[in-house]
């Protein structure tokens, strides 16, 4: 019997998907290559969904990543766009798109994940989640009909949306369930910080009410929390989460959780199998924990690792990283780099809370395991590199004083 | 071999910095410059790295 030509077949079109096939190809895989995704369009970025897409004056185009020519003609690779996969079966080693078989020697899952929706409201025009780029023109007509904001979730994706219907000029108002937003990304301390940000800048937010009912016959009216208070509106954008998209690997075999459950290697439970981006939990052997995260540069790292594993499994090797994510609000950019979970002490290394800048560290015993800045662009990444190294918590108060001694030596050389 | 950084795509996250800080450093001004134009090919794998990586696109090498 003859072996397989060897056939990657990537399932999901966004941004891990795409890195996988462009991954596979950078390491010399000469075999066939499907990219297989729900949406109808090309592979997009999804960050300036939430920014540039629903602020700039002329009606943007989708931020498509690759042109098409390029996916086939350069990658060699097969595109089957405009219909999700349903099934999977580990033993045959084959993908079902309906009744479209799909054999391969290697698998990537980067399904992504599906915002949630609060239940009741999904008959509602003018309610909308935002994580497709027709979900961003519809709230960016709304916003262009200078529609009153309400925002569900003053999570990350939340607080851009706000940002960016309150830089258009509008009402907003942003409600929260929990007492302070961002606990979990970035902690307590430093959730009530960021939020502050919001009032800075006009956006009313509102913690600690959970929303009792959106109100509205065909079209939204208001939101009414479960304190009674009702907020008229016209556009109500939810950010309340996102779930994992594992529904079609029920019947799989597959050991699934809190998205897939993969190695280290981010292999899943079948040979050949392997997942990437938001879809998939794995122990990052750099904290020892296992994470499922939802940011664009795992999503990048993952989607690559994972082709190439899927390409050679036994080359695979352990993939760790120090996560980082960003966000933009009214202008300012939020990075983050690492873990804030679990942290045992924060320090302010440089600017001040109140202000437009600052950078605060992450203790956690005695190792820094975390940084936060907000327009601390040039100090960030610096971190990024300490933490992978495994650098103590006294290393990095040290480099952080030198280098606010090194900027204020600067200032006042400038100054005279 | 030549990067080029393209200015009005970079934002300045700076992850190509954290993958190679010997080349990558975001300024005060809040982009990325070059440290060093003499790339060698034992660069390579984190210079395509870097590219793949950029959240803006702005890095492409030639050569």
């Amino acid at each position: 019997m003859t072996e397989p030509e060897p056939h990657l077949v990537v399932v999901g079109a966004s941004l891990a998907g795409l890195r996988a096939v462009e991954s596979a190809r950078r390491a010399g895989f000469a075999g066939l290559i499907t990219l297989i995704g729900a949406e109808e369009h090309l592979p997009y970025d999804r960050p300036p969904l939430s920014k540039e897409f629903l602020t700039s004056a002329e009606l943007p185009s989708t931020p498509t990543l690759r042109a098409e020519s390029v996916l086939r003609q350069e990658l060699h690779v097969s595109l089957r766009l405009g219909a999700p996969a349903t099934a999977l079966d580990t033993i045959e080693r084959t993908l079902w798109v309906g009744s479209d078989p799909f054999h391969y020697t290697g698998l990537v899952i980067a399904t992504g994940a599906t915002p949630r929706m609060l239940p009741g409201s999904e008959h509602l025009a003018g309610v909308h989640t935002l994580r497709t780029v027709d979900d961003a023109r519809q709230i960016r007509t709304a916003l262009d009909a200078g529609a009153r904001t309400v925002v569900v979730g003053a999570g990350f994706i939340g607080s851009e949306i706000a940002s960016s219907a309150r830089l258009r000029g509008g009402t907003v108002t942003v409600v929260e369930a929990m007492p302070t937003p961002l606990a979990r990304p970035v902690g307590d301390e430093m959730g009530a910080v960021l939020a502050s940000l919001h009032e800075r800048n006009g956006t009313t937010l509102r913690c600690g009410l959970g929303v009792e009912e959106i109100e509205g016959t065909d079209r939204v009216e208001a939101v009414r929390l479960v304190n009674g208070t009702r907020i008229e509106a016209d556009l109500v954008v939810v950010g309340v989460g996102v779930a994992p998209n594992i529904e079609w690997l029920a019947d799989s075999g597959l050991e699934l959780g809190n998205g897939i459950e993969c190695d280290k290697t981010l292999q899943t439970s079948a040979p050949g199998v392997y997942a990437a981006g938001d879809i998939a939990s794995w122990p990052n052997p750099l904290f020892d924990t296992r994470m499922r995260l939802e940011h664009w540069t795992i999503a990048a790292e993952q989607g690559g690792v994972a082709a190439r594993h899927a390409i050679d499994p036994e080359a695979a090797t352990a993939y760790s990283t120090v996560p980082y994510f960003w966000s933009d609000w009214y202008g300012r950019r939020i990075q983050f780099v690492g873990i804030a979970a679990a942290a045992d002490e924060i320090e302010v290394v440089a600017g001040d809370l109140d202000g437009n800048t600052f950078l605060v560290l992450y203790r956690r015993d005695d190792r820094l395991i975390g940084a936060l800045g907000l327009e601390a662009r040039s100090q960030i990444m610096k971190y990024r590199m300490m933490i992978d190294s495994g650098a103590t918590w006294t290393e990095a108060l040290q480099f952080a004083r030198a280098r606010a001694a090194a900027a204020a030596a600067k200032a006042s050389a400038a100054t005279e | 071999m030549k990067i080029t950084i393209d200015t009005d795509k970079c934002t300045g996250h700076g992850v190509c910095e954290s993958l190679a800080p010997e080349i990558f450093e975001v300024g005060d001004e809040g982009i990325v410059h070059l440290l060093t134009e003499s790339l060698t090919d034992d660069m390579r794998s984190r210079l395509e790295e870097a590219v793949a990586e950029c959240p803006t696109q702005a890095l492409s090498l030639e050569g």
